[in-house]
């Protein structure tokens, strides 16, 4: 702010937020905006959860002393992410990004508490005029691997390592699924279920499993790099999920699907600033850049190359949907009629599996 | 010249006494030290971890729901180390109360009543024993461990538990996430300060300490488990079976940590999630020899073990202190307490050199 602040400029600054106040945005001066980051993870776990601190620390880049941003790593799903949450609000963040499906209750528990501040989950489906939602449409990035892992795979096989059952999860399955049997229809996914978002050991352990059971191209709904790592010692090809995880695997990764959330903190930071900052639900994909792919590793050929980048230019278009009929479910019954597509909320209620899926 | 260390012939009441309070003040000077060497304000982690959090009023509640299921299993736990029956598996026990306390609570999903919460809490207790008469049939009929029975069966309960949540106490209008209903207002324990987190279950994990401390001192159970543990064969002579004590102190064991169980899914959880085991069947380990074993010690043991989760949580915030800080100061502080306690117990003495010990190698 280059403007000289004498007493009476101050006055007259904080009337015209109180203005601003009256017709619905917070009262601020000059003090920063504080914004405060839940996260389940650890920020060095090179998968979702340093990506969302990528997008933290995007925010501090683009709006420098304008917000004062901190967060809490590693908060376990339930009352405890209740305490952090309200410890964050009771500490004057009038911004808060609740960054896990599991703090879904917490978060509005607290946010009725806290009626002035404004709160933020990802990947949750429940909203409040002070709470809003947004998520990114990873299901795209699993059609582009999905068809990949059909090209190069000998075995047709695919492991899978799934976190929780959840829709977000279900849909990410059955959208490789449908992708890899477009090219093979004969093509299988393995699932194993680690029941955690991230534990380095376990996911390497489903890894191994699976590769003993056959698979030889490596999915992952984890946030560790271990699965990917486990394929490269046994010389077998994955892809990296939430964050370019060529650096960790650099002979196994094919590419990453890469969350990029700075662009939207960035946003709604303004926004909260302007007092504009309104409660919505943001579900945005490739093309609106939350969902990007990373670079491609040595194990890709030209020709995978290339259907990827189509896969890619038609996501943008949005001339793909995520799955179109006649699609059946495990059992044989038809889900998805002929010719029909899977809606929004179809995608975010998924509770079945596709033909193809195991385990 | 040698050095030698063996008993001290006298313990200082008072030493022994102090060494849970000397080992926290050791963490603390250590700790900082070992933070401020990582460039990180050492001091100011040290404060945030132990003090900020009993400073601010508002965190206080945090601390009592924190505090209560690791105070009340540690309570528990306490009963059977005192008389060398070593329950680890009070996470497994912890986690089968909430269950069949949650059984409870789903049947009686759809009644009113004031009777639904003693009923649960009734089932979370005798659910808890019930797991734990397990490792103690074990040990007592075919001589198995209790330690590695106990935390094996910890294993088999998380899966019963995700079993459950994804299977047949699936919320059916939860859109498939693997969760039970929410429960009713009658099936949730009420909070003791309106308006903020303390439920009724933090009184009664504080009371069940005191009424331990009770029967451990002044009832011939409370003898049992204290001479079975000192003095197995004074035991003997006295009519105690050993048998007998490593049943009653598991059973006890595996009550209370069902009962934290069942308080914590009906009181902060108000569901069972797959994330409802968060290993206070493990901390409250640590918490009751940082108790002294002592009931009332262990109370102050839970609340200091709260202090540094709370307070970890705000040394993040406040001077940027990684996530995993709190869990070094935790562990740091059982090594400290194990450190106190060999120099309370133990003393070094320079002896001479035994001479027919001479050219021999050892």
């Amino acid at each position: 702010m280059g403007m000289k602040m004498d007493r009476r400029g101050f006055i007259g600054a904080a009337g015209a937020a109180a203005a601003t106040a009256a017709i619905g945005g917070p009262a601020r001066a000059a003090a920063p905006l504080k914004v405060g980051f839940v996260y389940t993870g650890p920020i060095g776990d090179g998968g979702y959860t340093f990506q969302h601190n990528l997008g933290r620390l995007a925010l501090d880049k683009a709006l420098g002393t304008a917000v004062k941003t901190s967060f809490v790593e590693n908060v376990a799903e339930g009352p405890d992410a209740e305490r952090v949450i309200r410890q964050l609000a009771q500490a004057g963040n009038e911004l808060i990004f609740t960054t896990s499906f599991g703090f879904m209750d917490q978060t509005i528990k607290v946010a009725k508490a806290f009626p002035k501040v404004h709160f933020e989950h990802a990947t949750g489906y429940k909203r409040a005029p002070n709470v809003a939602t947004y998520n990114a449409r990873f299901y795209q990035g699993r059609q582009v691997q999905g068809q990949i892992a059909a090209m190069l795979s000998k075995s047709g096989k695919a492991g899978y390592i799934a976190s929780f059952p959840i829709p977000e999860v279900v849909m990410g399955i059955n959208a490789f699924t449908v992708a890899a049997r477009k090219v093979n229809p004969k093509f299988v996914t393995k699932v194993i279920w680690v029941n955690t978002w991230y534990d380095p050991a376990k996911e390497a352990d489903a890894a191994k499993a699976l590769m003993d059971q056959g698979c030889d191209v490596m999915c992952q709904h984890t946030d560790s790099v271990a699965p990917l790592q486990a394929a490269q010692t046994r010389g077998i090809v994955g892809f990296g999920q939430s964050s370019d995880m060529s650096k960790a695997a650099p002979k196994a990764c094919l590419t990453s699907t890469v969350d990029s959330w700075g662009p939207y903190y960035i946003r709604r930071a303004k926004e909260q600033i302007a007092g504009a900052w309104k409660s919505a639900d943001t579900w945005g994909g490739m093309a609106a850049g939350m969902v990007t792919l990373g670079a491609y590793g040595p194990g890709m050929t030209a020709d995978a190359k290339a259907a990827a980048d189509k896969i890619v230019a038609e996501i943008k278009a949005h001339k793909l949907p995520a799955m179109v009929g006649p699609i059946k479910d495990r059992t044989g019954v038809v889900k998805i009629a002929a010719g029909a597509k899977a809606e929004d909320k179809d995608l975010l209620g998924m509770n079945w599996y596709v033909e193809g899926v195991e385990g | 010249m040698a050095w030698r260390i063996e008993p001290r012939a006298e313990r200082s009441r008072a030493l022994d006494l102090a060494a849970p309070a000397l080992a926290v003040a050791a963490t603390i000077v250590i700790g900082s030290l070992v933070f401020s060497a990582l460039g990180y304000d050492g001091l100011g982690a040290a404060r945030e971890i132990f003090l900020s959090p009993l400073a601010d009023p508002q965190r206080w509640p945090d601390l009592g729901v924190k505090s209560a299921p690791l105070v009340l299993i540690a309570v528990g736990l306490s009963f059977g180390f005192r008389a060398n029956v070593w329950n680890i598996g009070a996470e497994g026990q912890y986690v089968v109360g909430a269950i069949a306390g949650t059984g409870v609570a789903l049947a009686a999903y759809d009644m009113a009543g004031y009777w639904i919460l003693p009923a649960m809490l009734v089932a979370g207790a005798l659910g808890g024993a019930a797991y734990a008469a397990i490792p103690a049939l074990l040990r007592t009929r075919f001589k198995v461990s209790e330690i590695l029975s106990s935390l094996m069966l910890s294993y088999v309960a998380l899966q019963l538990l995700y079993f459950l949540v994804r299977g047949p106490w699936r919320d059916p209008q939860g859109y498939n996430f693997p969760q039970t209903r929410t429960f009713t207002d009658w099936e949730t324990l009420p909070a003791v300060v309106p308006g903020t987190v303390l439920h009724l279950g933090v009184p009664i994990a504080f009371l069940a300490a005191f009424l331990a401390w009770i029967v451990l001192r002044a009832t011939v159970l409370g003898f049992e488990v204290r001479v079975v543990g000192l003095a197995p064969a004074a035991a003997r002579y006295a009519g105690f079976e050993a048998d007998r004590t490593a049943w009653r102190t598991m059973l006890a064991g595996g009550a209370f940590a069902g009962l934290a169980g069942i308080l914590e899914a009906a009181g902060p959880f108000g569901q069972l999630t797959p994330q409802f085991p968060q290993g206070y069947g493990y901390v409250a380990i640590i918490v009751a020899f940082l108790g002294r074993l002592h009931p009332l010690g262990i109370a102050l043991a839970g609340i200091v073990m709260a202090v540094s989760y709370v307070g970890g949580e705000t040394a993040q915030t406040t001077v940027g202190l990684p996530g995993a800080a709190a869990g070094v100061f935790q562990a740091l502080m059982l090594f400290c307490l194990l450190a106190v306690d060999m120099a309370t117990r133990y003393r070094l003495r320079r002896v001479a050199p035994a001479p027919s010990a001479a050219g021999a190698r050892p």
